[in-house]
Parts: C-alpha cells; sequence; structure tokens
C-alpha cells in the first residue's frame, strides 16, 4: 500500500496553474526527490500535501484512502512534518521554545530540551537549544527547523532544500539521519536541487516543469545531464571562466577587529583581506563563524569598524553609512531576501528604491514611471519570472526574488560587489544563471567578493578563496592551487600550519 | 473551544470592504442597542447618521469636528506606518492649544489679522515640544514611546489646569477657570458668515494632498515606511531609524497641535479645561479605520463626526447619554479589527482534546541544570 498518493491534482493560482494534473506515489520507507525550477510548482504541491493550500481538483489518499487535508496541524495529526525553506521560528525566543511550541503541551520545556540534545546527538544537528533564535545564523535555523520536525516522529517528512546551508559533513550526517528514519519506515520528500545529492540519497523522483509531472525516474540510473534535460528541457549553460585581468586594489582591509555585537555573536580579529578589480574572492566557512559579521562591516550596516581599517580605493570608508558606500561603488546583497535585501509587502518598483535612488530628485521627489520602468527592465534583464513591477515581493519564488536583487545590485553598475550566499535555496536554472552574472561582472572590471557556504558553488566562480574560522580571516589562496579537503581543513581554524609551510617552502627556494 | 488560524489565502475584495463591513456590524449593534434602552432604533439610527447630514448648518457644523480628527489622525498614520507609536496625539493637542493660546493673548486692541499665523506656529510647535520628548526618550534612553506618550498627556492635561486654574485666569471671570476671551483679530478666519466653519477645513485638505505626497511620491516617505516595514530592509538601505523616530513623533505633535490651535483660537475663543475633548485619541481610530491612507481618514473622520454630533443629538431628542458618541466609536474600532483579524484567520470549533498525564513530575533541578547548560 501506498503511504501517499496524489491524483491528478491541479491549482490555478490567479496567474498561474502552478500545478497541472500531477501525479505522485510514495512508498512507505522511500525517500522521493521531487526535482524542479524555481516555479514549477513543487513548493506548491508541498503546501497541498502539508494543508496549507488546498487543491481546486484531484485526491490526495494517505495510506490509501482519500483524505481532506484541511490544516498544516490536520496533515501533522496524519504524521506528515514539513521543513520549510523560508523559516518560519519566533526571533525572540530560544531554539528550544521554538520546537516546544510546535508540540502538543504534554511535554516540559525542559523534557523538550533534552529530547531535543538527544535528536541532535543522534542526528548530528548541532544547535544549542537555549540559545534565542535571533542570534542564530540561518543555516543554525534550518537545524533547528529539522530537529523540529523529527521530534514528533513523523510518518512523511517533507524538506524543502534542507541541505543548502550545511557543511559537506553536515550534509553526509543528515544523509546518514534520513536513511536510518527511511529504514524505520517513514517517508521522506526530499525537495532538492543538487542533482548529484538525489543521485546519492534518492530511491525515486519526480521531476515537475511548468506545473506538469515530465517524468518519474530511478535517480541512480540517471545521469546529472539526463535529469537536468527533464528539468529544464536541456542541460545546464556552461560557465564560461576567462583569464582574470587584474587591476588596481578596490577593497583593503587593515586588520579589521571588531567585537561582537551581541552575546551570542562573534568577535572578529584581525581580518586582513584584498579584492582587486577584474577579481572573485571567495569567503568559504561553516555558517556562523563571524560571516554575518564581517558583511555587515562591510556593507556599512554596522559602522562600528575603527578608523583606517577598511579601504575602498584607497579611502578610509570604515564610518561610512550604506548609502554613502553606494554612491563610492560599492553594493551589497545580503543573505535574507526577505526582510532585508526586500520588503515583502512592497512591490517590487518600489523595492528597487531600496538601493536605487537615479529616480529620487534632489528635493526628495519619486518620478514613480521612472521607478517602475526600472523594475521593468531588471524584470526583462534578468529573466525574473514575476507578475511584473507591481508585484508584491513576497509573492515571488525565493530564485525569482534573488535574481531580482542581485539584478538590482549589477544593474547599478558597483565598482565593488559583495554577495552573500549568492545562489541559497536556488535552483540550477536561476543559479547558473546569477553565477553567470557574477563572473560577467567581473570581466567587465569589477571587484567581487562572495560569501557561500557551498564549496562547490566557491570552486566555480572564485579566482582567489580565504577561509572565516571563529572570526579569523586565513590567507588567501589561488582556487586552481586549493583542493575541497584543504579549505575543508582549514574551515577549522586550521591553516597557519599549512600557511607557515607554504611560506617555509618559499624561503627555502629564495 | 475555539481556535483563529491563518487563511492559506487573503481576499483583496474584503480587505477594502473592512472598513464598510464594520460600520455595518455597528450600526446592527447600534440598533440593538437602542432596543435594549426602550428608544426607538429607526429614530436612533436617524439622528446618528441622518441628521448630520441634514442642512447646510449640519454639513458645515460636521466640517468642523473633522478637522481635528483629519489634521490629528493624518500625522499619526505617519507614525503608524513608521512603527513608532504615539498614543499621545491628546495631549499634544493640549499643549499646541495652550501655546496657541499664550500667543493669543499677547494681542492687543490695535494688533492685526496677522496675529492668527504666529498663533497657529505656536500651535505646531507646542505640539512638537510635546512630542519631542517622547522622541528624545526613546532615543536617548530608549524609553517605550507609547507609555511616554501616553503619560504626557495626563502631565498635559494638569499643565493645562495648573494656567486656567492660577497664572492665565482671567480676572474678570468671576473666578472661572477658563482665560479672557482673545480679541477678535486672533480668532481663525471664518469660511462663510453665519457658520462656525473656519479656514482649518482648508488646511485640512491642503493636508491631506501633502501627506499623500509625503507618502507615496517622496523619498522621506518611503523611508519612513520601510523603517516601519522591515526594520532590517531599512539598515541594509542605510535608512536612519532615528531620524524616522525624530520625524515621525514631530510631524505627528505638528499636526496635534495645529488641531489644537485651531480650536483654540477657532471654535472655543479661550482656554478653558474643557479643551481635551477627546480628538486626539478618537484619531486614532481614524487613522485605523481610514487604513492609514490620507484619502481613507477624510472618509473615516467625518463618520467620527457624525457620531459626535449624534451623541449630542441623541442626549437633546432621544434623552440618551451623550457617552453613546464613545460607544458607537469604540464599536467601530472593535469591529473593524475583528474583520482584520478574520480576514487573516478564521475561526474553528476544535475539541478540547484531553491533555494526556505526565509520566513524571520534573524536579526544578532539571530545569536549572537545563538552563545553564
Amino acid at each position: 500500500m501506498l503511504r501517499l498518493e496524489l491524483v491528478n491534482i491541479s491549482k490555478q493560482y490567479p496567474a498561474v496553474k502552478a500545478n497541472d494534473s500531477v501525479n505522485l506515489k510514495v512508498e512507505p520507507g522511500e525517500i522521493h526527490a521531487v526535482l524542479g525550477e524555481n516555479g514549477a510548482g513543487k513548493s506548491t504541491m508541498m503546501k497541498m500535501i502539508y494543508g496549507a493550500v488546498r487543491p481546486d481538483e484531484g485526491e490526495i489518499r494517505w495510506n490509501g484512502q482519500a483524505v481532506n487535508i484541511r490544516n498544516p496541524q490536520e496533515a501533522r495529526h496524519l504524521g506528515i512534518s514539513m521543513v520549510f525553506q523560508h523559516f518560519s521560528l519566533f526571533d525572540t525566543l530560544s531554539a528550544a521554545e521554538n520546537v516546544w511550541l510546535g508540540l502538543d503541551k504534554s511535554l516540559s520545556l525542559a523534557e523538550v530540551t533534552q529530547r531535543m540534545m538527544k535528536v541532535e546527538k543522534e542526528y548530528g544537528l548541532d544547535v544549542e537549544p537555549l540559545r534565542p533564535v535571533h542570534t542564530l545564523s540561518v543555516g543554525e535555523r534550518q537545524r533547528v527547523e529539522i530537529v523540529r520536525a523529527l521530534m514528533t516522529n513523523p510518518k512523511c517528512l517533507i524538506l524543502d532544500e534542507p541541505t543548502s546551508v550545511l557543511t559537506p559533513q553536515a550534509v553526509d550526517k543528515l544523509f546518514v539521519t534520513l536513511r536510518k528514519l527511511a529504514a524505520e519506515g517513514t517517508s521522506i520528500l526530499y525537495i532538492s536541487h543538487k542533482l548529484d545529492e538525489i543521485r546519492a540519497l534518492c530511491t525515486n523522483c519526480t521531476v515537475l516543469r511548468g506545473g506538469k509531472v515530465t517524468g518519474t525516474v530511478d535517480p541512480r540510473t540517471e545521469t546529472n545531464a539526463g535529469l537536468s534535460r527533464l528539468m529544464i528541457g536541456a542541460e545546464p549553460p556552461q560557465l564560461q571562466h576567462k583569464q582574470a585581468k587584474l587591476g588596481a586594489v578596490v577593497l583593503d582591509v587593515r586588520g579589521l577587529s571588531l567585537p561582537k555585537e551581541d552575546h551570542f555573536g562573534m568577535n572578529l580579529t584581525d581580518i586582513r583581506l584584498q579584492v582587486k578589480a577584474g577579481e572573485i574572492v571567495g569567503i568559504a566557512g561553516v555558517s556562523g563563524n563571524g560571516q554575518q559579521e564581517l558583511m555587515a562591516a562591510m556593507s556599512g550596516e554596522d559602522t562600528r569598524s575603527p578608523p583606517d581599517s577598511i579601504h575602498l580605493f584607497g579611502k578610509d570608508i570604515s564610518n561610512h553609512s550604506p548609502r554613502k558606500r553606494r554612491k563610492e561603488g560599492l553594493h551589497f546583497v545580503p543573505e535574507e531576501r526577505l526582510g532585508r535585501g526586500a520588503v515583502p509587502t512592497l512591490s517590487l518598483a518600489a523595492n528597487t528604491l531600496l538601493t536605487r535612488t537615479e529616480a529620487v530628485d534632489r528635493s526628495g521627489w519619486v518620478r514613480t514611471a521612472e521607478v517602475t520602468k526600472l523594475a521593468q527592465e531588471l524584470i526583462r534583464r534578468f529573466n525574473v519570472k514575476a507578475g511584473g513591477p507591481d508585484a508584491a515581493a513576497k509573492s515571488l519564488s525565493g530564485g525569482n526574488l534573488q535574481k531580482f536583487i542581485v539584478g538590482r545590485e549589477i544593474h547599478a553598475n558597483p565598482k565593488l560587489l559583495i554577495v552573500s550566499q549568492p545562489t541559497w535555496g536556488v535552483d540550477v536554472g536561476a543559479a547558473a544563471q546569477i553565477r553567470g552574472e557574477l563572473l560577467a561582472l567581473r570581466d567587465q572590471g569589477c571587484a567581487l567578493l562572495v560569501v557561500s557556504e557551498e564549496l562547490d558553488e566557491l570552486f566555480e566562480i572564485c579566482d582567489r578563496l580565504v577561509v572565516i574560522a571563529q572570526g579569523r580571516v586565513s590567507p588567501s589562496v589561488a582556487t586552481s592551487a586549493a583542493t575541497i579537503e584543504m579549505i575543508g581543513e582549514w574551515m577549522s581554524g586550521l591553516w597557519d600550519k599549512s600557511a607557515r609551510q607554504n611560506e617555509e617552502s618559499l624561503h627555502a627556494q629564495a | 473551544m475555539l481556535k483563529l488560524e491563518a487563511r492559506p489565502e487573503q481576499s483583496k475584495l474584503m480587505s477594502v470592504m473592512s472598513p464598510v463591513l464594520a460600520l455595518a456590524i455597528t450600526v446592527v449593534i447600534g440598533t440593538i442597542l437602542f432596543m435594549l434602552l426602550g428608544k426607538d432604533p429607526m429614530r436612533g439610527l436617524y439622528v446618528f447618521f441622518v441628521e448630520p447630514l441634514k442642512s447646510v448648518y449640519a454639513l458645515t457644523e460636521l466640517a468642523m469636528k473633522a478637522t481635528p480628527l483629519i489634521l490629528i489622525a493624518l500625522g499619526l498614520a505617519v507614525c503608524f506606518r513608521s512603527n513608532v507609536w504615539n498614543i499621545g496625539a491628546e495631549g499634544q493637542f493640549v499643549v499646541g492649544a495652550i501655546a496657541a493660546a499664550g500667543v493669543a493673548m499677547q494681542a492687543g486692541p490695535d494688533t492685526g489679522r496677522w496675529i492668527v499665523v504666529p498663533v497657529l506656529v505656536a500651535g505646531v510647535l507646542g505640539g512638537m515640544v510635546w512630542s519631542g520628548i517622547v522622541a528624545f526618550l526613546r532615543d536617548r534612553f530608549n524609553a517605550n514611546e507609547i507609555l511616554v506618550s501616553l503619560m504626557l498627556v495626563y502631565v498635559a492635561d494638569q499643565v493645562l489646569g495648573y494656567l486656567v486654574y492660577g497664572p492665565w485666569k482671567d480676572p474678570a471671570g468671576f473666578n472661572f477657570p477658563q482665560t479672557i476671551t482673545f480679541l477678535k483679530s486672533t480668532a481663525v478666519p471664518k469660511l462663510f458668515t453665519g457658520f462656525r466653519v473656519n479656514i482649518g477645513v482648508i488646511l485640512a485638505l491642503l493636508a491631506v494632498g501633502g501627506f499623500w505626497v509625503l507618502l507615496f511620491r517622496t523619498y522621506a516617505g518611503f523611508q519612513l515606511q520601510v523603517g516601519g516595514l522591515a526594520p532590517a530592509a531599512a539598515r541594509y538601505a542605510g535608512f536612519s531609524s532615528r531620524k524616522a523616530l525624530w520625524t515621525a513623533l514631530l510631524l505627528s505633535g505638528g499636526m496635534a497641535g495645529l488641531a489644537g490651535a485651531l480650536e483654540v483660537a477657532g471654535p472655543l475663543g479661550q482656554l478653558t479645561p474643557y479643551v481635551p475633548a477627546g480628538y486626539g485619541f478618537a484619531a486614532i481610530i481614524v487613522a485605523y479605520v481610514g487604513r492609514l491612507h490620507p484619502v481613507g481618514i477624510i472618509f473615516s473622520a467625518i463618520l467620527m463626526s457624525m457620531f459626535y454630533i449624534g451623541g449630542e443629538l441623541a442626549q437633546s431628542r432621544l434623552g440618551l447619554p451623550k457617552s453613546l458618541t464613545g460607544v458607537f466609536q469604540g464599536l467601530l474600532l472593535f469591529t473593524l479589527l475583528a474583520c482584520d483579524t478574520l480576514i487573516v484567520y478564521r475561526i474553528r470549533w476544535q475539541a478540547a482534546r484531553p491533555v494526556p498525564p505526565k509520566a513524571m513530575p520534573i524536579p526544578a533541578a532539571t530545569l536549572t541544570t537545563g538552563k545553564g547548560a
């Protein structure tokens, strides 16, 4: 008997048919991948299973019985648990309190905390239960979400892009967990765009394109190219990586030290970093090692940096505001799209005004026609799927909003672009496009600094790499000379040894 | 037990219709209320909703009541949109009135009509000073602006009381707590002879246009709103939250002060302990019922004024207490909030689930070690 079955499910949204008679069959104990581009209808399908959205047509069967899942609570009651891509945690509560809220109240907070620690230990999900959520990095928040879902002992676990912020080791650990859960009979619906992961983990795969199922295959017998063809109708575009034409030093961080702003932050210690025109420098590291703090100091959201610690084209910008830095050519794409990179309830047109002020007069008058035109231009040039310039930012899928935000900053012709997690939770097509745009910008002579927790991505686009660990930044290494093993070792802060060896070998040569 | 659960999709139509729906429910509850009080409900509704619109005189009176409400609510709309919770517009109104009265009392027999301008400017500045205290305490000491602004209302009332019972008391006023009646030259010019309505109405309509432009056509207005909607996005963009705090509070204080000045130099003509008429609090309802939109505020202000006038009429015609006004105003806000909640959530009946008994009581020590870990 099937654990879960979707029969001819359709869902019409005002602008788009998100699901068009889709079928899905999930066996007990099966790890089933759902693969598709942004806007292919994966999220809608999952939301219907989870009771957050009702289907217009079709039937959902649970253990062979037709069910009408009216809300997430009923879904949880049936044994369906979901880990969302956008988190639903209360910032001011601790991780344990957040988990506690999602459970029925038969357990005390202390019991929940203890069970959390047990689950975390068992599945290698490292989160301090007593830390307030607002002090957690994106990666840590995701771990809280996963722990919360696991605490209910689900029969069917839905994971939406779960590995995008985990370290390679943590991904392996998570896979061990998921295989263990599957062996215990739990069905797992695994939404991802990482073809390698799907092929390594999943035993079955349903591919969606444009709201329709384009194929149900066994990913273990498929190639990446084969899956790609089902998903986007073509193979992913290959990135053109031209020889770097290095220019002057654009960004020069000279021994930046910054004490943490809150108790759970990370002190930045003696950070030295240079980015030249025409190159991409990548910052690798596990989330929560000072990336947020460093980015805030770079973008100007945190202006406490000591004088002379940050230079742009030789000019001290340590205490300049974000707006002043943008005027000087420094643009920044933050890791949170909703609420930081864009205001969720405002239109795309209004959201251009956050960082783009070409349409604002000296008197402060906003020329709305021009604002709309800019939004239209961004939507067209960066291939953003949206209802139009008046669509609210929150109505876009993650990948499309990211294309819009990255596009907004690229379109401003920056001299230095700093990007945090450029393709976090973004599908293959959109990610390839964003990376291609970043490379094109580099070839035009822009300096780029990219923070990412996806090593593959950094190796793909960067010319030089540094590693951040415990608030310190390693010396840089040319990407061509770096290996994943070495960077992985540096992520634990162990670069002194190998860096010294490098120096010694240089001395020996001299 | 009853449970609220989030609706998967929200109706756009309903969020626009919500104020109308709220008004309809208010009318229904009002009808029941009249019946319970033993009055003819049709006559009661007539007094509240038809009589205030029946004659030119009634309409001018309505406009006069709506003027301070519009002015104050405009400022509050900017505040609330910026996530600054100034609920002390009443106090700013009173201090504006005091400051305006202070200037008006300086007029002599030879003073020209120009004195009206300094009177109104003094009102604006008075209101700004009062809300500036709120901004300063919030900015410097992170004091909660809701509490500070509300408590300053009572301080303002006391200051007013001190002045009219003490140093500003009219020596020829038979010991009544009131100032001298201001000279004619200080009175806000009337629009038509024979009616009390004055140029305040024009000022209010101009302000509606001004605030619409500020909110939807200027970068400053955009910055204020981003600060309210998504503080992290405002930080990312580099908009100063301190500037937003000061702007929103000074703007709303100034508007409330202007309303106070127009009132004291208009229909009142002197300072009495009865200057605080509740406009500052009613304007909070006006701002919300008007969806924090300048044009919406015109309509909601007119509606609230109808309640004021209707309440007075109900007192004289039906022998009902004047506090019926407050009941209607409160009902409207209450039903509006209920309608807004039901747009986002739906109510579901859920049988109470038995709570499984705890396996073992948790010793207090576990809790403390849990916290220490």
